[in-house]
Formats: C-alpha cells, structure tokens, sequence
C-alpha cells in the first residue's frame, strides 16, 4: 500500500513539470451565441415544446379525474348515511 | 354553476382541439424560432392564476365580512386551481429557460415570486386540510395575503431587471401571434370556469355531507 502510494506521488511530481509548461487553454473572448454553438452542443427545442403540451395534458386529465373521484366518494357516503338514516333515496 | 360545466367542457373541448392547430400555423419568433411556441400555453397559464388569485382573494373577504359559506367554497375551490395551473407555469417556463436561456431556474425576480405565490397558495391548501376547526377563517385571511402578492408577480419584470421579457413585450405582437394568444387565453379562461364549476360542486357536496353528519348526531 505504502510503495502504491510512493509511486503515485512521484508520478505526480515528476509529470507536475511537464503539465506545468503546457500551454494553458485560451480563454474565450467574448459572448458565442446559441445559434452558433457547433451542432452537437445546440439543444433541440421540440422535446421542450412537446414536453410542455404533454405535461398540460396530462396534468389536466389526471386533475378532472381526482375531481370525478372525489365526488363519487362523497356521493357515496353521502348515499350510506341517507341508507342509515332511513331517508328515502332521491 | 355546475349546471355549466357540460357546456364549458364542450367549448373548451372544442378550443383545446383547435388550438395546437392554430400554434402550428403561427409564424415563428426570430430569436427564439420554435421553443417560443410554448408561450401560448404559457402566457395563459398565468392569465388564468391572476384569475384565480382574483377571485380567491374576494371570495376570501366576502367570506370573512359576510360570513358567506358559499364564498368560502369558491376560494377554496380557487385556490385549488392556482396551485394547479400555477405548477404547469412553472414548468412550462422552466421548459422554455431551458432552451432560452441554457438554465432550468434562474433566482430572478419574476420567477421567485410566482414560487412564492404558488407556494402561499399550496399552504392555503394545507391549512384548510390539517388546521382543523376554525381554519376557514385562517384561511380566508391567506387567501387575501396571497392575492395581495399578486400585483408583484405581474409588475416583478418591470420593477427589477430579471432575463424574464417585461410586461409589455405581449402588447408588441404582430396581429397574428396577438390573435393565437387570445384565443389560447380564452380557452384556459373556459377551462378555468369548467373546472372551477366541478371543484365547486365538490365543496358544495361536502358540505351537504357535513350537514348530514351533523343531523344524524342529534
């Protein structure tokens, strides 16, 4: 474990040096519009749209459907306790 | 009301159908090309949460003035609804940063107070359900604090700088983008009065069960 660690410290200083005179990166001057950005980093806007609508949709339909649900329930209790109290069914 | 819920579910039926078909033929907007179509779903979706927050708050102070129980049945109802539509807003914009502005969220004004709206509105919720007896009233005053918040959600675009377009950018639009966005308004507008008519009837029903359980009591 101990000569592991030894051989990985003096790989990391003996190539410090190297990594040392590379030349850095340049910096980028400027603002790259989206627009500009190489194909492969350009985000396609279809899922977005498609996602959004979708995601109303079934929102929509899963809200109208807890809506039914509810008030079947209520209705049905509503039905037992009427049964409960001998009033008549309407 | 809820005698008008099958004829606003046809004409929002209706609306829903022909929408998409209106959004596809409407020209495209130069910067942002196609992602800006999400603005008429998104747009009206906040038209529908001022709506909402509308009649929540003055349905709100007519219940803790007037002691009305069918006030209080509507803000109920409303607030319900902001927290839905509010969600889609959220997430419909967020779609939009995504493209738009390469972030999910961004802490701007704008977008920090429609959370902070739709969260107020989703602890109205959560008071009614859980504060137990009493809390209709709590509630009541929640609902006209939250509606108060409103007017910072809408003008938050003007009064700070934020990367959210202003207020006044709808009133720019050609004839015909202004045109597909009114009648997408229109639809969530019958959409909201079809649901709020149902969720409604859902609270009127309570309370008639409430009514009951108290006669079979005594």
């Amino acid at each position: 474990m101990a000569r592991m660690l030894l051989t990985a410290l003096l790989s990391f200083a003996l190539t410090s040096g190297a990594r040392a005179v590379q030349p850095p990166t340049p910096a980028q001057e400027g603002f790259i519009p989206l627009s500009e950005l190489p194909p492969g980093e350009q985000l396609p806007a279809a899922p977005f749209l498609v996602g959004s609508y979708a995601f109303f949709l079934v929102l929509m339909m899963f809200y109208l459907w807890t809506i039914w649900r509810r008030i079947s329930k209520v209705e049905t209790e509503m039905k037992a306790l009427e049964r409960r109290a001998g009033v008549p069914p309407r | 009301m809820y005698r008008l819920f099958a004829p606003l579910a046809v004409v929002a039926a209706a609306m829903f159908a022909y929408a998409p078909i209106a959004i596809a033929n409407v020209r495209y907007e130069s910067t942002m090309l196609l992602v800006q179509k999400i603005f008429y779903f998104h747009f009206p979706t906040w038209m529908v949460v001022f709506a909402a927050v509308g009649v929540c708050g003055v349905a709100s102070l007519v219940y803790l003035f007037r002691a009305s129980a069918k006030a209080d049945r509507l803000a109920a109802a409303s607030a319900e609804l902001i927290v839905i539509f509010g969600a889609f807003g959220l997430v419909s914009g967020s779609f939009w940063a995504r493209k738009a502005w390469n972030v999910w969220w961004d802490w701007n004004a704008r977008l920090t107070t429609a959370a902070v709206v739709e969260l107020v509105f989703l602890a109205y919720l959560l008071l009614r359900k859980y504060g137990g007896p009493g809390s209709e009233k709590l509630a009541a005053g929640m609902g006209i604090f939250g509606a108060a918040t409103a007017p910072f959600l809408y003008k938050s675009v003007d009064w700070w700088r934020t990367l959210h377009p202003t207020t006044s950018v709808v009133s720019t639009l050609p004839g015909d983008m202004w045109m597909v966005a009114l009648f997408c308004t229109g639809a969530f507008l019958v959409l909201f009065a079809m649901l709020l008519a149902a969720r409604v009837r859902l609270e009127d029903l309570r309370a008639n069960l409430d009514r009951l359980y108290l006669a079979a009591e005594d």
